[in-house]
């Protein structure tokens, strides 16, 4: 490592400046523009790894952030690398994931003259990025860098791109690290006032059938424990949107499971029968609402949100409480009183709603020989003891994780939920695996998902990564043929699904596979792949023409579910 | 209704396309912008004029805080300002009705700023409405051309103008329903 206070090249500059950031870990691919950069590299202790594609890269910086609460580091050089990059540093976005992505740039001087693997990576990224930076002299390397850093973890966490010229990697100038302190960024977290914080209180404690809506900012914060304190303190049921499972452990008698288009249907009741909503760290997303008109329409509504410009964009709030969740439940906290008669009737209330649910619910029903994707995420959580940290793709094996595999503590599901980027999990498993070596890393993704993306199994054989790889393999673009099922009359256009033998596949970069195509074998199956050491994937051939139950329809109300029409079938002894 | 925005950001380059862009993303009309330089260095200034009503001034005002350039953000719409366009307008103008357009532009205390021999060039300050008055008599002579700044405002009063110092307040607050309570962030 170098020194402060000498000359250094441009991409020195940016590794001192990485490195020093706590960054070993690089995903990346190089290219001309970025070469300085990649040269200089081999001098700084960082494990770069190298992607196959760069949206891979942008997805595995973004699962390193998810997994660890740590800046997750993409690298690619200018033009088509860039560009690769948009799908991950959007999904990011969506999801407010910390990630810094670095980008070559052709010379400064080349600048807006289409030179070759020109493009205006800045421009073309400045809605989906916190901010991002076009750095054309080595002077500007370190405050930019710095400053992305300081901008993608603060306030709520979001990627940053710092685009940088190929002379500004190879000038040389004086390197003054303390000098480069971002100061600009620096702008105060609000925190309510101690009558913002009464007024909360007075509605809590006076509620009679209040719900917590715990997102993703429950994570963020890393304030599980206080939201629990809060839950039992009060004795609030919790219920989660896609991203805050595990904020709350599903396993906890106040946990409802999660909220919205495929969230359980006591869940959404409840939220439609409440008095009160307490929003945590929430944006009130439209998979989550249904129809805004119907929601929750005889509840209050607080909203705890460190993003002032998500205060009343969907929902019309009674109180709104900006600031950092942190802050916020330690401020609350100590006001919670004991919880008002009425509360009990309203837990008994849930109580009955989980037992009508019941029912209808997959797993109770009999047997009858085929291989349902349910079963197979249930035989997954049993095997895995729920300490599994899975990461999804996006459809309908995600809908099935969410609701069948039950998180008991934060970071332990990864998922693309914002943008629902399909591509998501392989590399996202791979950011994860290398920020938390020492955990059970699932990637589970449909056949078409996985296709997206598969080129990444190189990575994890070159890496010799130990990731579990479930595929979910129904035949079909299961959620798009799922909608054409219930809106279109069956008419299902381009989502029949041809894929290539994914066993075989993986065998051909070294990376062993099981084909399971009966429920007795689901659980053999995931043993195996837990005791082999290394990289395994199971494809698990599951009913072809499968629905995700319940779904509240786009614009319907949340109360307004399709449910699962009747028990699937008679008995059916297991052909095993 | 159109709000009135004044936005004091970075003279930075991208700073009007970050501005600019966001708006646009967030699904918001944009009546007007204008920007120039501000009495601070490195500090620019612009007035946005945007459809939308208050409750939409309020996110656009959050939006923009989120934005690393912005330094400043003041919705003026109902504030005692004062509000200017000023418009340059080419008609046509024979010699049997140049001394027509001349009296007309001096009705709207406008100057004349060219002359030639079929046309003139007119230059007018004042609210949107005023010029738009003039503009509408006009145009039986023939608008030749028009161009406007759009609005550029200022509040009244000797309060100074916005620091570059970050947000004073946070926008987003609704209104707490609880008897004895008024706090804002």
């Amino acid at each position: 490592m170098t020194d402060s206070g000498q000359r250094r090249t441009g991409a020195q500059i940016l590794w001192e400046c990485v490195v020093r950031e706590g960054v070993r870990d690089v995903f990346g691919y190089p290219g001309g523009a970025i070469l300085p950069a990649y040269d200089a590299m081999l001098e700084f202790p960082i494990r770069h790894v190298r992607v196959r594609h760069e949206q891979g890269a942008t997805h595995m910086a973004d699962g390193y952030a998810r997994a660890s609460g740590r800046v997750g580091v993409a690298v690619a050089t200018s033009g088509p690398g860039a560009t690769n990059m948009v799908t991950g540093i959007a999904t990011a976005m969506m999801d407010s994931s910390p990630i810094v992505c670095i980008t070559g740039q052709v010379g400064s001087r080349l600048i807006g003259t289409d030179a070759f693997q020109e493009t205006d990576i800045t421009g073309v990224t400045l809605p989906i990025t916190k901010h991002n930076y076009l750095v054309t002299r080595p002077e500007d390397v370190a405050p930019a860098v710095r400053e992305a850093f300081h901008v993608a973890r603060s306030g709520r966490p979001g990627p940053v791109l710092v685009d940088i010229t190929k002379d500004a990697q190879q000038g040389s100038c004086a390197f003054d690290y303390d000098a480069a302190a971002p100061a600009r960024a620096r702008r105060p977290v609000p925190r309510p006032c101690a009558d913002e914080i009464a007024a909360a209180l007075a509605l809590i404690n006076a509620a009679e059938r209040p719900v917590i809506l715990a997102g993703n900012g429950v994570i963020q914060s890393g304030t599980s424990s206080a939201l629990r304190a809060l839950a039992e303190r009060a004795q609030v049921p919790v219920a989660a949107t896609l991203l805050g499972l595990g904020g709350f452990p599903a396993s906890h008698p106040l946990s409802l499971g999660m909220m919205g288009m495929h969230g359980e249907a006591w869940v959404n009741t409840a939220i439609q029968e409440s008095d009160l909503l307490i929003a945590l760290g929430m944006r009130f997303d439209d998979r989550v609402t249904g129809n805004i008109r119907t929601y929750a329409t005889g509840a209050r509504k607080i909203h705890v949100e460190i993003d002032p410009a998500e205060v009343n964009k969907n929902v019309k709030v009674d109180l709104a409480l900006v600031g950092d969740l942190r802050d916020v439940l330690d401020d609350l906290l100590p006001g919670i009183a004991p919880p008002p008669p009425g509360r009990r009737a309203w837990l008994a209330r849930i109580r009955d709603l989980k037992g009508d649910s019941a029912v209808l619910d997959i797993q109770n029903l009999p047997d009858n020989g085929h291989l349902y994707a349910a079963h197979v995420i249930h035989d997954l959580w049993r095997a895995t003891g729920g300490r599994a940290l899975v990461v999804t793709d996006v459809g309908q094996h995600q809908m099935w994780e969410a609701q069948y595999y039950h998180h008991d503590s934060p970071r332990s599901l990864i998922t693309s939920g914002g943008l629902g980027t399909m591509g998501f999990a392989l590399p996202a498993a791979i950011g994860a695996k290398l920020a938390r070596p020492d955990a059970e890393v699932w990637a589970i993704a449909g056949d078409g998902g996985f296709q997206m993306t598969m080129a990444e199994l190189a990575t994890i054989a070159q890496e010799q990564l130990d990731i579990k790889i479930g595929i979910i393999n129904n035949g079909y673009l299961g959620m798009v043929r799922q909608w054409q099922e219930f809106f279109y009359e069956r008419r299902y256009a381009a989502t029949p699904l041809l894929s290539p033998d994914f066993v075989a596949l993986a065998g051909a970069y070294g990376v062993p596979g099981v084909t399971v195509s009966r429920r007795s074998e689901v659980s053999r199956a995931v043993e195996a792949a837990r005791a082999h050491r290394g990289a395994m994937l199971v494809d698990f051939r599951v009913e072809q023409e499968d629905t995700v139950y319940p779904m509240v329809p786009a614009g319907a109300a949340l109360h307004d579910m399709i449910r699962r029409p009747s028990p699937i079938a008679e008995t059916g002894a297991d052909p095993d | 209704m159109a709000v009135t925005l004044s936005v004091h950001v970075e003279d930075k380059p991208g700073s009007l396309d970050r501005v600019a862009s966001l708006i646009r993303r967030r699904a918001f009309n944009i009546i007007s912008l204008a920007v120039g330089r501000s009495e601070q260095p490195d500090v620019s200034r612009m007035t946005i004029v945007v459809d939308t009503d208050a409750d939409g001034a309020r996110r656009i005002e959050a939006n923009l805080y989120k934005l690393l350039n912005v330094l400043q953000v003041q919705n003026i719409t109902t504030s005692p300002s004062i509000v200017r366009d000023m418009a340059l307008v080419k008609v046509a103008a024979t010699e049997q009705t140049r001394s027509s357009v001349v009296q007309l532009a001096e009705v709207f205390r406008a100057r004349i700023v060219d002359v030639a021999p079929d046309s003139l060039v007119i230059e007018i300050t004042g609210t949107e409405d005023k010029v738009d008055g003039l503009v509408e008599v006009l145009r039986p002579y023939g608008v030749l051309e028009l161009v406007r700044t759009g609005r550029i405002a200022i509040a009244r009063g000797a309060r100074p103008a916005a620091r570059a110092e970050g947000p004073r307040q946070l926008p987003g607050q609704a209104p707490v329903e609880t008897p004895g309570i008024s706090c804002s962030v």
